[in-house]
This record gives C-alpha cells, sequence and structure tokens, in this order.
C-alpha cells in the first residue's frame, strides 16, 4: 500500500507550507512569513534594487489634466515641472509613495493610534494615548479647515489622489520592504492621513509631553516657596529673539490671575500624580534658524540659514524636491505625507522655522460624580459629560475601546480605566491648541507661492499649531523674523500645573493676535535668529510658559557669533551651522576649576584634569576633553540636586542646566550646594565639585578602558530606522556637537535638515540631510546623505528653469507623466 | 532523461508561475506536484529532481538580484533573521527553503501517481 506514504508525504508538505507561510512568534516580535519573505519573485529580494536601476520611465496615468516633466538629478532629487499646482502636487504625492510609502503609512497609523494593528498588543500604550489625547479628534477638526480653503483642498486632493494612483499601480512583488517584514499592506491615502501626519508634528512640538502632571508633582513635592528658587522665571544669560530692550505694544487682552489662585493653585498641595505618558516628545527638539541681512555678507545679498533639529531616523522625515509650476518655483524639503515645500524657498524668497515651544497644552483635574463618568461639577452644577468611543484594533487580539469622556476642556485624557500609572484615582483633562480647527498647510502653501515680504507675512498669519519662529529673507533684501502660532493669552503661570477644573475662571480667556506676536523686520543690527530661546524679555506684556520649555546656550552663541561676523559667505554659514564651540563649558570651566580642590585628586583623577583644563572648548569628536566636561557637569548637576529629588517616589522635573551654571556663576553659597543627607555637616560648592569629580572620574574610567573618551565615540551617534532595528539603521557615526552647540546632535537628535539660501539674484542654495531620497533600505539611494551630513559637507542643490534642465550635466534620469 | 526533463520542466513552471504576483508564493509547489504526477520517477527521484530544479533556479534568482545590488539588501536581511550578516548563507537558505517545498510536493505527486 503506497496510501501510508502519500499522507505523510502530504503532511509533511502542507505542514511544512503552512510554517513558511506563519509569522513565528520569536521574543517579544514576530518572523517574517518566511517562505513569502524569502520568494525570489515576491519577496524581499525584489526589493533588492539594482545599483545602476534607471528612472526613467513613461508613465500613462489618468487624474492629471496636462503631461507633465520630473528630472532626477544625481542626488535623486526630482525637480518637477508640471503646468498647473494641482498637476504639480498629484506627481508630488505620486513621488512621495513611490520612495517614502512605508514611512507615510506608518507614520500617519502611529498619530492615528492605529499601531497596534500592524505590530500587536505592543502597540497598544501608545495607541491608547494617542488616542486619549485627542489626536484622531484634533485631526478631524484640521481636516474641516483644510477642506474649507479651496486652495489647501485642491491641492491636498490632487496630494491624495497622487498617492492612490500610485498605491494602485503597485504590484505585489513592489511592496516596500517594511509591509513584507511585517507582513501588512498599505491601506488607500486620504486627506485625514495628511492632516494626522501634520497633528504628530504639532504632538512632537508643543512641550514636554504631559509636563504639568510633572511639574504638579515637583511642586507638590518641594512646596511652591522651594521650587521658586529652583525653576527661576528666566535665566539670566538669556538673549531673546526679540533684543531685550525693545519696546512693545499695550497688550490688547488682559487676562487677571483668579482671585482664588494662591490657594487652589499655587499652593495647592495634595496626594501627588503618578500618570505618566509612555511616549514623550524629545526634550532636545527644537532648531536653528537665522538670517543675515546684505550689510553683513560679502556678495551684499541676504543669506538665511535652518536648520530644524528633530530625532533621526531612517527613512528620514524630509524628501527633498523641486516643484515648478506657472504660478511658483519652489525647492525645499517636504514632509512624505503632506503637499508642498515645508522648508525652503522660492526664486524671490527664502523661509526657514525654528520651534516657538510656548506651552498650548493644559491639564485640569475634573471632579466627576461616580465613575461612570456621566457628570462633572463644574461652576457650581452638575454638568453632562459627553463620550467619544475610540476603537484599537490588535492584530491577533480582540480590539479595545476606549471610551473616553469629553468636558469642557477637552477630551478626559487620564481616568481610573487608563492604566498609564495612573493609580491616584483622579480624572485629567487636556486642553490643547491642536484640538482646534486648523489649516497648518496654507501657511506652506502660501510661503511656496510667496514673492516678498508682505506675501510672507500673509502666509504665517494663520499658522497655529505648533507655534514656530519663521525667519525670512528675500532677493530683495529683507530680512525678518517672526513667532507665530496661536498662543493662548495666559496669566502668569498659568498652566505650569494642573488646573482646578472646577472653575470656568480657570479656562483660556483668549488668544494673542497675530500682530502682537514677537516679530522684527530688517533690525539695524543686520541680522534675526532663533534657537528655541525665550522669544522675548519680561516687558512682553503676555506669558510664554514655563522657562524650562526654552533652552538658553544656542541662541546665545548663535548671536553672539552673527554680531561679530561681516562679509559674509555661505561657507561661512555652513561652518557656522555645524560648529562645535560649547559655551556652556566656557561659561562653567572657570567656576568647576577655581571649586575644584586640586591636591584631593589621586593620580587617576589628575588625568582627566589635565584633559579638562586643556581642552579647546570645543565638541569636535576627537576632543577627549568634551567627555571629561559632558561627565563632569552632568556629574556635578546630579551631586547638587540628587538629594532634593531623588528620594520622590513620583516622578519629577529637574531644574533646568542654566539654574545650575547661574548658581554656580553667581551664587557661592548656593543653598542647594548643601546635602541634605548629612545633618552634621553644610557642604559648599567645594564639596559638590570635588565629589562630582571623582564620581565623574569613576565614569571616565571605564570609558577609557573601554577606549571611548573620544567624544564622538562616547557621543555615539546614530541613524535609527523608525522600527528600530540595527540592521536599517546607521550605527556610530563619527560627528561632533552636542545639545548645546549650534551643531546640536546628541546621540539620536540633531540636525535633521541643513539648507543654507543665499538670495542672490538668481538664488543659490545648499543642504545635506541625514538620510538619503529612497525609503527602500535596499537602495544605494537609502542613505546616500549620511556621510556627508556627519562630515559638515554640504549638498549645492540645482535649482533650474525647465529649458536648462533638460541638458544640465547633473540631471540623470527623466521621468514623463503623461495623461491617460 | 526523465529526470532531467523533471528537472528542466519543474524549474520553468516554478518560473512562469512566480511571474504572477497576485498568486501565493507557493504555488510552485502545485506545479512541482503536476510535473511528478506527470513524469512519473521513483519517490526518490522525484524529489530530488524537483528539490535541485528549484534550488538552482532561486539560488540564479536571487544571485542574480544580489549582484546587481551589491549585497546592500541580502547583509541587512542576514543581519536581522540573523545568519551573521552573511549574503551567501541567504542566498543557500532561500534555495534551500525553495527546494524543499518543491521536492517534498514531488514526493507527494509521485505517490499519487504511484497511488
Amino acid at each position: 500500500m503506497r496510501i501510508v506514504p502519500l499522507i505523510i508525504s502530504a503532511t509533511v508538505t502542507t505542514a511544512l507550507i503552512v510554517v513558511l507561510n506563519m509569522q513565528l512568534p520569536v521574543g517579544t516580535g514576530k518572523t517574517p512569513r518566511l517562505g513569502y519573505f524569502l520568494s525570489p519573485q515576491q519577496g524581499f529580494w525584489q526589493n533588492a534594487e539594482p545599483v545602476d536601476v534607471s528612472f526613467d520611465k513613461n508613465i500613462s496615468i489618468a487624474g492629471i489634466k496636462s503631461n507633465a516633466d520630473v528630472y532626477f538629478d544625481d542626488r535623486l532629487v526630482p525637480h518637477i515641472y508640471a503646468e498647473n499646482d494641482t498637476d504639480a502636487y498629484f506627481i508630488q504625492g505620486y513621488l512621495h509613495a513611490k520612495f517614502r510609502l512605508w514611512q507615510m503609512e506608518f507614520q500617519t497609523n502611529v498619530a492615528a493610534g492605529r499601531l497596534s494593528e500592524i505590530i500587536g498588543e505592543g502597540g497598544l500604550k501608545i495607541d491608547q494615548y494617542f488616542r486619549r489625547l485627542g489626536m484622531v479628534y484634533g485631526a478631524e477638526q484640521s481636516l474641516k479647515a483644510l477642506e474649507a480653503n479651496p486652495e489647501t483642498k485642491a491641492a491636498t486632493d490632487a496630494y491624495t489622489n497622487g498617492v492612490n494612483a500610485y498605491i494602485k499601480s503597485l504590484k505585489e512583488n513592489e511592496l516596500p520592504f517594511e509591509f513584507k517584514l511585517l507582513d501588512y499592506k498599505p491601506e488607500l491615502w486620504s486627506n485625514l492621513k495628511t492632516a494626522l501626519f501634520l497633528k504628530f508634528m504639532s504632538f512632537d512640538l508643543t512641550g514636554q509631553g504631559d509636563d504639568d502632571l510633572w511639574m504638579t508633582n515637583t511642586r507638590n513635592y518641594l512646596g511652591y516657596e522651594t521650587f521658586k528658587k529652583l525653576f527661576p522665571e528666566r535665566a539670566d544669560s538669556l538673549d531673546p529673539i526679540i533684543p531685550k530692550g525693545t519696546t512693545f505694544d499695550k497688550p490688547s487682552i488682559v487676562v487677571k490671575t483668579p482671585a482664588n489662585a494662591d490657594s487652589v493653585y499655587f499652593h495647592k498641595n495634595d496626594q501627588g500624580i503618578t500618570a505618566t505618558p509612555p511616549i514623550i516628545p524629545d526634550k532636545n527638539n527644537g532648531s536653528n534658524n537665522w538670517a543675515v541681512s546684505g550689510a553683513k555678507t560679502k556678495s551684499g545679498k541676504p543669506i538665511l540659514c535652518s536648520d530644524p533639529h528633530l530625532g533621526l531616523n531612517l527613512p528620514s522625515l524630509w524628501y527633498e524636491m523641486q516643484i515648478t509650476t506657472p504660478t511658483h518655483n519652489t525647492y525645499g524639503a517636504s514632509f512624505p505625507g503632506a503637499p508642498a515645500i515645508i522648508i525652503g524657498f522660492t526664486d524671490s524668497i527664502a523661509w526657514g522655522v525654528t520651534n516657538a515651544g510656548r506651552d498650548v497644552k493644559d491639564f485640569y483635574e475634573i471632579k466627576f460624580r461616580d465613575t461612570t463618568m456621566q457628570e462633572y461639577w463644574f461652576n457650581n452644577e452638575w454638568k453632562k459629560s459627553e463620550f467619544r468611543n475610540e476603537v484599537i484594533k490588535i492584530k491577533g487580539k480582540q480590539e479595545d475601546v476606549e471610551n473616553i469622556a469629553m468636558t469642557v476642556f477637552g477630551p478626559v485624557m487620564y481616568d481610573h480605566s487608563y492604566k498609564s500609572r495612573n493609580e491616584d484615582g483622579k480624572y485629567y483633562a487636556v486642553r490643547w491648541t491642536a484640538h482646534d480647527s486648523s489649516n497648518e498647510l496654507r501657511t506652506f502653501y502660501k510661503l511656496n507661492h510667496a514673492k516678498n515680504y508682505n506675501d510672507y507675512v500673509n502666509a504665517i498669519s494663520t499658522f497655529q499649531c505648533p507655534g514656530q519662529n519663521f525667519v525670512f529673507a528675500s532677493v530683495s533684501g529683507d530680512i525678518a523674523i517672526r513667532q507665530q502660532g496661536k498662543f493662548v493669552a495666559k496669566w502668569k503661570h498659568q498652566g505650569d500645573f494642573v488646573q482646578p477644573g472646577t472653575d470656568s475662571m480657570y479656562m483660556w480667556k483668549g488668544f494673542i493676535p497675530a500682530n502682537e506676536n514677537p516679530h522684527m523686520e530688517n533690525p539695524l543690527r543686520s541680522f534675526v535668529s532663533s534657537a528655541n530661546q525665550m522669544a522675548v524679555d519680561s516687558t512682553y506684556p503676555y506669558y510664554l510658559g514655563r522657562s524650562g520649555n526654552f533652552p538658553v546656550y544656542r541662541g546665545y552663541i548663535i548671536n553672539r557669533k552673527l554680531a561679530s561676523m561681516d562679509n559674509i559667505t555661505p561657507e561661512d554659514m555652513e561652518r557656522m551651522q555645524t560648529d562645535n564651540y560649547n559655551v556652556l563649558a566656557e561659561f562653567t570651566r572657570p567656576f568647576l576649576l577655581k571649586y575644584l580642590d586640586e591636591t584631593k585628586l589621586n593620580s587617576e583623577e589628575k588625568k582627566y584634569l589635565e584633559l579638562l583644563k586643556t581642552w579647546n572648548l570645543r565638541n569636535d569628536i576627537l576632543e577627549k576633553g568634551a567627555t571629561v566636561f559632558k561627565v563632569f557637569w552632568d556629574s556635578v548637576y546630579k551631586q547638587t540636586y540628587g538629594d532634593e529629588f531623588g528620594k520622590s517616589k513620583l516622578p519629577l522635573y529637574w531644574p533646568e542646566q542654566s539654574t545650575l551654571v547661574e548658581a554656580l556663576l553667581k551664587d557661592s553659597l548656593y543653598a542647594f550646594a548643601d546635602d541634605i543627607n548629612t545633618a552634621d555637616k553644610k557642604e559648599t560648592w567645594k564639596d559638590v565639585v570635588l565629589v562630582a569629580f571623582q564620581k565623574a572620574s569613576k565614569t571616565l574610567q571605564n570609558a577609557s578602558n573601554e577606549n571611548k573618551l573620544e567624544w564622538g565615540i562616547f557621543k555615539d551617534t546614530y541613524v535609527n530606522h523608525l522600527l528600530k532595528i540595527p540592521a536599517l539603521s546607521r550605527l556610530h557615526l563619527p560627528i561632533g556637537g552636542g545639545r548645546d552647540e549650534i551643531n546640536a546632535t546628541t546621540d539620536n537628535h540633531g540636525p535633521s535638515w541643513r539648507m543654507i539660501v543665499h538670495l542672490t539674484d538668481k538664488v543659490q542654495a545648499f543642504a545635506v540631510y541625514p538620510g538619503g531620497q529612497s525609503g527602500n533600505p535596499g537602495s544605494k539611494f537609502y542613505d546616500t546623505f549620511i556621510d556627508s551630513w556627519v562630515n559638515g559637507k554640504y549638498y549645492s542643490v540645482l535649482f533650474l528653469k525647465k529649458q536648462v534642465a533638460e541638458n544640465n550635466s547633473r540631471i540623470k534620469w527623466h521621468c514623463t507623466f503623461v495623461k491617460a | 532523461m526523465k529526470f532531467i526533463t523533471a528537472i528542466i520542466l519543474t524549474a520553468l513552471l516554478s518560473f512562469s508561475i512566480g511571474l504572477f504576483p497576485v498568486l501565493p508564493w507557493w504555488s510552485f509547489a502545485i506545479t512541482s506536484i503536476i510535473i511528478a504526477i506527470a513524469i512519473h520517477q521513483k519517490p526518490w527521484k522525484a524529489f530530488l529532481a524537483a528539490f535541485i530544479a528549484v534550488f538552482v533556479l532561486w539560488a540564479i534568482i536571487v544571485f542574480v538580484i544580489d549582484n546587481a545590488n551589491q549585497h546592500l539588501l541580502s547583509v541587512k536581511v542576514a543581519t536581522i533573521l540573523p545568519l551573521g550578516g552573511s549574503s551567501f548563507a541567504l542566498i543557500l537558505l532561500t534555495a534551500f527553503i525553495g527546494g524543499l517545498v518543491a521536492g517534498l510536493s514531488a514526493l507527494t505527486g509521485s505517490y499519487i501517481r504511484k497511488h
């Protein structure tokens, strides 16, 4: 009988195919479906792009009004030449999808709280957080505004159609690599996804997550009087965006501190808050930008520089391109996920952005009648809640439903059912400007079409969230900077802590009119700049938010440098944008050395002291002194505040480093130098600095033993794949700089796009970003620019009229879009 | 002769059906069974012919792809899987899986014919 071997053979064959067709669990994740993934004609091998691949193509396509041309240069930057704007945005969408589809899908799914659909239960915490924060709700509001404006609606519709034209043309074997790895498929794009993407930027750039909660913990823990000493209003070394001494107009909105604020707000002290967000935007999210007028440049024409500092990821957040139509001619960095150029220049003007850092997200403690959350106490009566259900689908599991109570303030983010270490049984609602209807895309659309200063002012006047410092320069010679956003007119310290949600007195009373936002045009000093510092001095009539949201030192060094420079060339600006000078160390080293008693150090410790003394104050990759300073400084910080803050069981915010700097420089008898754990002794700076140096030396010795004393190796910068897979990331990059240097590159964070625009009659520009034009890990264009970025090199960008594009030697490929 | 014919036909059909990416990746198992039924051989020979056919076919395809790609992606995938970043090991694994599925399918086909 052959039936037995047949059955066995058929069973084994079937079992093998079934196993190879399954995602198998490994550790916390899952394998791809191995048979599919390895299949040469379907799986990942199809994503291994030939290094000599041609991008020449004739694409016959429905959805465009006229034929259009796209020229790709040697860096795979597309130059789109279309007969009208909507065709250009259609093609932009098509190209974003062709080169970056997976990241567009992934980032918008994260923003929408849909990560669990892709990776399973591991994504649930982040999904719950974003749903409860109201990301989808906010995106829906913004979508309404976006679609109410005919220009942005037309642009976004065309963009969406372009993305979908590509998705529909995609064959199974052409699916981007990560879809195959994680085993899912792209869904069609929509205008809502664009709104979600922009909403994610609002989340990333509006403050330290849910900082009101932790600041409240900190105040409760210290008491308000001590708190005030450790969290001063502003740093003395602050050099604001608008120079000190500028006079401001009288405010059109005057807000009064509620009468009972002292007892129910500032000095309120009850049991602490344990709520902890699972995802907190990087504190270093910020940027530099500046412009110098012709009076300071060799050419007599302005130069504008912009480098946004964000998480360093592959595929990059940015995609470089040129868009040319009869209405505009624009070049720069675009967001895969949204139409238009976000940071760039036209043939008449250039613009750049840095984050304003203003506080536009406040938390309110809600008193519900009972745990059903049906009614809450507001203005002396029970008010009915509304509810919003957020359904989270989970791959391989039953769906999760978040039942979110909506109050007059906004969604109740933290409640008894939300297990995010929220064990105090309280309810916190969030009020956030990103929940309001807004149309940020209008600003970029208008900037893309701007010809002059007035166009720029008009373009940015409606920008709401996240508030930005828009720097501007024009071929006609103007320079300007404006801080623009929908900023809340707050009484002093409103929203530093959780506010009572029972009283309308504590609600936001209005928004600052755009013309009262800080701004400056063609100043006498011939330059404008911003680096996330506080925009204005204390004479500005509105409250900006707690000072911890505003770093001090990059802004200081940028202004000092620009003030002293003349005859500036673009090369000078390249050197400045990548400068590694450490002004924090310049301020503090003399005092650290003054207080350090050398005679108490052993020979190993003296070795490090010598490195610190002889250091040139530059955070260049080979500088060992930079490592010694960093470790020593962190150790001083911990030694100073660790005794006060270390024992809290709740998450706290620690003081800003500028607070420590100023204490060290100005207060030789600083009260917090004393170690409160030693009752019999009163420590001074001398004690703090000595112990800190001894502790730092141990860390340094370990680093030294592993040959990691050089700054570049110690810092160990990397550009991470969005899925945090090391093999798809670029690790151990030898780049200098650091948190407080102009080249603000930390381990996984830094200048995500460096741009220098010289506004000569024919605009010249230089740019680089830590990524590559293709999002495909199997393409040689995946990480092409990283080495140049690491080495501080820029590419001279091609900004061409169509007639010359065809014959330019750096144009390599020609793609035609033919109306079908 | 049958052996060689089986190898050539199995490889040819596997390749052809792979040109239709809407079909599942394992469609070549079906074609391998069909060949094993059509060209009757001893079970072990049927297995071996199909194994060799798809092993060699897949090895050649991915070798060509990998060379044109200068190993950019195979090194990354061979690090994820993990195969120590060896493109060669990844090519072998790919070819082996293809060969094994085809071989077992052909074995089944051979038994069907006998039955």
